[in-house]
């Protein structure tokens, strides 16, 4: 288990003082000049050594990342990006950063920044998040202020930090799409090669980053990568913000050891499953778009990225979703293809056609309106979609239907019976069937 | 140059190519709706996936990855790349499936039927059956204009048209409108587009979700015939195809060239063909009492040899209109010559450019594609976006690319492009006389029927012409000088030195002053200033000559004629015939042929084949099909040695103040009164 010092976010419960007095206080903002006077080799070099892997989902290696930004500057200015729309549903990680502890944020920017050459970085906000904007936008005005950032600073090197503010579409969480809607334009993704730090903001380098793995970066220089490749298993580094959802006893975000077990991380933080450990039913665990694992597969697995990839899952956002024997789990998955639906941005074909395809047979098999044979189209039409696509949310949208089918076949099956059964005693059924 | 291979087949491809690119030249077919060569790459379809060896567990888009975004293999041979594995084949149904779900099957009532990719396409690479039950999506049919007909339940939003209307175009008035299967192409509250090159979003469109609204319903594809021929409504010369069935003209489509219109064409050229069967003159016209009747082609010549007797040489005019062919401005002029008269005249705008200075002097330099060499324009008295709407196409082209500035010296209209703004009149020409050279390596002028039709005609060219030299628009291998003609025979006209002899009289002497005057489709004249003499008009439609003449020999449409036209950068171009004109008309050669019997002065030739025989004799360049004839250098230099005098504030005025309605047909023409009528009413709404 974590212990209390070893935590990056030491007022993620907004519990503390939030000014930069309070902040510096316990420990932010300290040694920043000497960081930034090591030069970008050397924060890069450090980023890789502590093994930290990108807090968004995908799970890239922030250091490699950054180290894609060109050398040599062409002209072109370069940009930072944070990725601060977060719209995975179950996450609300980065919600707490900016809400409770948006200094960590702010400095991690302009170390991120000086280790990729930008001297400007945009911050893209989730559209509803109003007062956690508010309260970052209060954080980068008492930099200003303090000198911290800006044009003349006091750690000598320049760096102007903007806020900008979403309007709530779940695909501009997508780094291109993001860089699109950043630009004024409609949020679709872009075709990658050319990829961001090459060609992205105006055309110019950029690099995406989440909101938790820039955050998280100051600390790590501060206590030295060896300390944060201590936690976790090999290749799984560091502490990470989980946030537990769902049929918990208290639901909460909750910074931990990458690779704690499921079942440690529940007893611990969230007071266990409703109902017992004999309750759980299955686990999404990386936020909607990874595939589900069922309970007693879950309740041993290390939570990090490898050990969840063998199960055919994610750590995604570490977004976990808990549900209890008491789910409709067909109607809760049918739920998440219609959030994928809606969010469709309409751009290529297999994902715009193919999410109103799927979600309505969803919804005919939470009745169990539906055939046998359809599960396995069902599972077809979900491959076709998934690889085809220009951005992820293609692959988002079917996996958790996969998840469903892989592992709940039987749920579906007997659902489907048990209609067709109804069928031969009701007449409603048979006449809708015969008209 | 990068290797790479195909299917097993290696081969060397530049290294801009796409890998769709490469596959086509490999002759790999690779299904595609986006995609298109001339347009920006959207890859949203998602119909063209390959596979690519050593990549990612997941086919590629490959018309949106280069050839130089592959690496090799491991041992450094060239990447690899497929087109017919299970892994693309399944890939391509799946797509093709998930087009098909939401698309309908009104494929019999659909005026694309028999020429849609998605036929075509679901052929080729679908599936045999739908596994999609659920009901299917429909769509209202947006306005979007009177010329493009929308069924929007059939797009599969491959947004071909709005990167068209953006890019080509230069109007942002198409676009995406929501997200996910609500997505909906429309212009912003279903207004209609204001382009005059939309008509190509309907060939652009590879489903039946954007069609021609005049041919709705009108033919099937199958059923019709295709000749391939040459636009008349302005002088850039377009190459289209007509479609006939029977003796009809159902539609008009571009044809590829690179050189001249690429593949688009305007509206007016697309969208004329309703002008073709309305206002016809089916037969000959005598006046008589005041009043035209119908006659027989011998009484109607024999009312022309009665005049032509009692007339003399000198009192007899010809003016040639602005889409007559080549082959009968000759025959006119030999009739002309065998009358003894030289008062004939092509210009019927009464422009100052003048043949004999050589035909550089006349001509559009650099050509059509030497557009996209030059790094400098300036614009003198044109609206090239509707004198010549392709023409500015490859303006906007060039200058899309950031390469090309461009200033204007006339009227300050929207080009679709910006330019910096110079003045209006002559006196802004001065600046330039004895200008130090540019900067620009490639500069060009483009100068517009508003400056050589101009009052000062004659010295506004001639200080352009010296304007030119010295700002070194004409240097050692590169002439910029270009003048942009508004009318189709103008170019042929002048080629032929159809204009007035030593001392003879020019359009507006001959319309005021002879006694026997032959129009030959000559429509945009003064006729109130004919205020005696007897006139003959020899033309296919019932427009201001016919209405003011005394005979009206009727003739045959430019579709209705094999004939050659030469376009404004001197290209020798040859339509030909795709229907037979109505009733009694006869082509335009052969009236004239005729009559000149009956003139008592037979004109040596007794068909299109001889006639044209001696044509080419007598001017061997308009033999050469497809081809620019070398011009002289040397005319650009004369016109520099013109009187310059002084140079007024005069405004230059474009001669087209109605796009759609600047010859008979279009004035004949029920489809383009629609459109001139909408376009108006825009102007006076501007105007408030």
């Amino acid at each position: 288990m974590l212990e209390d010092k070893d935590r990056i976010f030491n007022n993620i419960y907004g519990i503390h003082d939030k000014s930069l007095k309070g902040v510096m206080a316990r420990g932010h903002w300290d040694r920043t000049k000497e960081f930034i006077d090591n030069g970008r080799d050397w924060i890069i070099d450090q980023m890789k050594a502590s093994g930290l892997r990108g807090r968004g989902g995908a799970g890239f290696p922030t250091g490699l990342k950054w180290s894609f930004m060109p050398k040599e500057n062409d002209g072109r200015p370069h940009y930072l990006v944070i990725n601060a729309d977060e719209s995975e549903p179950g996450t609300c990680k980065d919600r707490e950063i900016m809400r409770n502890d948006p200094h960590t944020l702010i400095e991690g920017c302009l170390i991120a920044g000086c280790a990729m050459g930008a001297n400007v970085g945009y911050i893209y906000v989730r559209g509803e998040y109003i007062r956690e904007r508010e309260a970052l936008e209060l954080a980068i005005a008492e930099c200003y202020d303090a000198g911290l950032i800006g044009k003349k600073n006091i750690h000598g090197y320049p760096f102007e930090l903007y806020v900008s503010h979403g309007a709530g579409a779940y695909i501009c969480g997508e780094e291109t799409a993001l860089l699109e809607s950043l630009e004024g334009k409609k949020g679709q993704p872009r075709l990658k090669p050319p990829f961001p730090a090459n060609v992205g903001l105006y055309g110019c380098p950029t690099t995406v980053n989440n909101v938790e793995s820039v955050a998280v970066a100051p600390t790590i220089l501060r206590r030295g990568p060896a300390w944060f490749k201590g936690f976790g298993r090999e290749n799984n580094h560091g502490t990470k913000l989980f946030c537990i959802s769902g049929h918990v006893e208290r639901p909460c975000t909750v910074e931990e050891e990458m690779s704690i077990p499921f079942r440690e991380l529940i007893e611990r933080h969230c007071g266990g499953i409703r109902g017992g450990w004999d309750n759980l039913l299955a686990v999404i665990p990386g936020g909607s778009s990874v595939r589900m694992v069922p309970g007693e597969d879950m309740i041993d697995c290390p939570m990090d990225f490898d050990s969840l990839m063998a199960h055919k899952s994610g750590l995604g956002t570490a977004a976990v979703i808990v549900m209890d024997k008491s789910t409709d789990i067909i109607r809760a998955i049918a739920r998440l293809s219609y959030f994928y639906k809606h969010e469709s941005c309409g751009q290529c074909t297999p994902c715009r056609e193919g999410t109103g395809w799927m979600w309505r047979v969803m919804e005919r098999m939470v009745e169990g309106r539906a055939q046998i044979k359809e599960i396995d189209m069902l599972l077809d039409v979900t491959k076709q979609i998934e690889g085809h696509t220009i951005c992820a949310l293609g692959d988002a949208a079917a996996w958790p239907i996969q998840g469903l089918i892989t592992h709940f076949r039987p749920v579906i099956e007997a659902r489907i019976n048990s209609y067709s059964y109804r069928a031969d005693d009701d007449g409603a059924v048979s006449m809708q069937a015969a008209e | 140059m990068v290797k790479i291979i195909v299917d097993g087949k290696e081969l060397e491809v530049p290294d801009h190519y796409t890998l769709l690119q490469a596959c086509e030249d490999a002759g790999a077919e690779v299904p595609r709706f986006c995609f298109h060569e001339r347009l920006s790459i959207a890859g949203n379809c998602r119909m063209c996936l390959v596979q690519v060896k050593g990549g990612p567990p997941k086919p590629a888009a490959s018309c949106a990855m280069g050839v130089k975004d592959l690496r090799p293999g491991p041992n450094g041979e060239p990447p690899e790349v497929f087109t017919n594995t299970p892994m693309v084949k399944k890939a391509r149904e799946g797509v093709m499936e998930f087009l098909l779900i939401n698309h309908p099957l009104d494929c019999p009532i659909c005026d694309q039927g028999g020429e849609c990719d998605l036929q075509d396409q679901a052929m080729a690479f679908g599936m045999d059956a739908s596994r999609y039950a659920e009901n299917k999506r429909a769509v209202e049919d947006k306005y979007i204009g009177p010329l493009v007909k929308t069924i929007m339940t059939r797009c599969i939003h491959c947004t071909r048209c709005v990167r068209f209307t953006t890019e080509i175009a230069g109007i942002s008035e198409l676009g995406l409108l929501g997200r996910g299967e609500d997505a909906e192409i429309t212009t912003y509250l279903e207004k209609a587009m204001t382009s005059e090159l939309q008509g190509n979003v309907i060939d652009l469109c590879p489903v039946g979700a954007l069609t021609s609204r005049p041919y709705e319903f009108q033919a099937r594809p199958w059923e019709l015939n295709k000749t391939e021929t040459i636009d008349v409504m302005d002088a850039v010369g377009s190459n289209i195809r007509v479609d006939t069935r029977g003796r009809e003209v159902m539609r008009i489509m571009p044809r590829i060239n690179e050189a001249v219109n690429e593949e688009w064409i305007s509206d007016k050229t697309r969208f004329i063909w309703d002008g073709l069967r309305s206002q016809r003159l089916d037969q000959p016209y005598i006046r008589k009492n005041g009043k035209l009747t119908a006659a027989s082609w011998s009484e109607a010549f024999d009312a022309i040899a009665t005049v032509a007797k009692k007339t003399s040489a000198g009192e007899i005019g010809a003016i040639t209109g602005d889409l007559a062919s080549v082959e009968e401005i000759y025959a006119l002029k030999l009739l002309m010559g065998a009358l003894g008269s030289t008062n004939m005249d092509c210009r019927e705008e009464g422009s100052a450019l003048d043949p004999s200075l050589g035909r550089s002097s006349y001509l559009f330099n650099s050509t059509i594609e030497g557009i996209e060499d030059a790094d400098a324009l300036m614009i003198i008295g044109a609206n090239p976006r509707f004198e010549a709407s392709v023409l500015n196409a490859r303006i906007r082209k060039r200058w899309r690319t950031g390469e090309m500035q461009v200033a204007v010296i006339g009227e300050q209209t929207d080009l679709t492009y910006d330019y910096h703004y110079v003045g209006a009149g002559p006196d802004s020409i001065e600046q330039f006389i004895n200008h130090a050279p540019t900067k620009a390596e490639k500069p060009m002028f483009i100068i517009g029927a508003g400056a050589f039709t101009h009052k000062d005609g004659a010295g506004v060219l001639a200080s352009l012409a010296k304007a030119a030299k010295s700002l070194g628009v004409i240097k050692d291998g590169w002439n910029g000088f270009n003048i942009l003609h508004t009318a189709a025979s103008r170019v042929g006209g002048l080629d032929l030195g159809f204009v007035p002899g030593e001392g003879a009289k020019n359009t507006s002497e001959m319309l005021s002053n002879t006694d026997l005057l032959f129009l030959l489709g000559a429509d945009e004249l003064d006729m109130m200033k004919r205020t005696r003499g007897f006139t003959v008009y020899i033309g296919s439609h019932g427009d201001v000559g016919a209405h003011h003449c005394d005979v009206i020999l009727p003739a045959a449409a430019y579709t209705e004629k094999s004939g050659t036209w030469v376009n404004t950068e001197g290209r020798v171009q040859r339509g030909s015939r795709a229907a037979f004109a109505p009733g009694d008309a006869r082509e335009d050669w052969a009236i004239i042929r005729a009559l000149s019997d009956v003139l008592g002065k037979k004109l040596p030739f007794d068909s299109l084949a001889q006639l044209r025989s001696k044509l080419f004799e007598e001017y061997p360049h308009f033999a050469a099909i497809d081809e620019i004839a070398a011009g002289d250098e040397t005319g650009v230099e004369n016109m520099a040695k013109g009187k310059v005098g002084k140079l007024g504030k005069t405004a230059f005025v474009s001669p087209v103040t109605d796009f759609y309605m600047t010859n008979p047909i279009a004035r004949s023409s029920a489809v383009m009164a629609e459109c001139s009528a909408l376009a108006n009413g825009q102007k006076l709404e501007a105007a408030e």
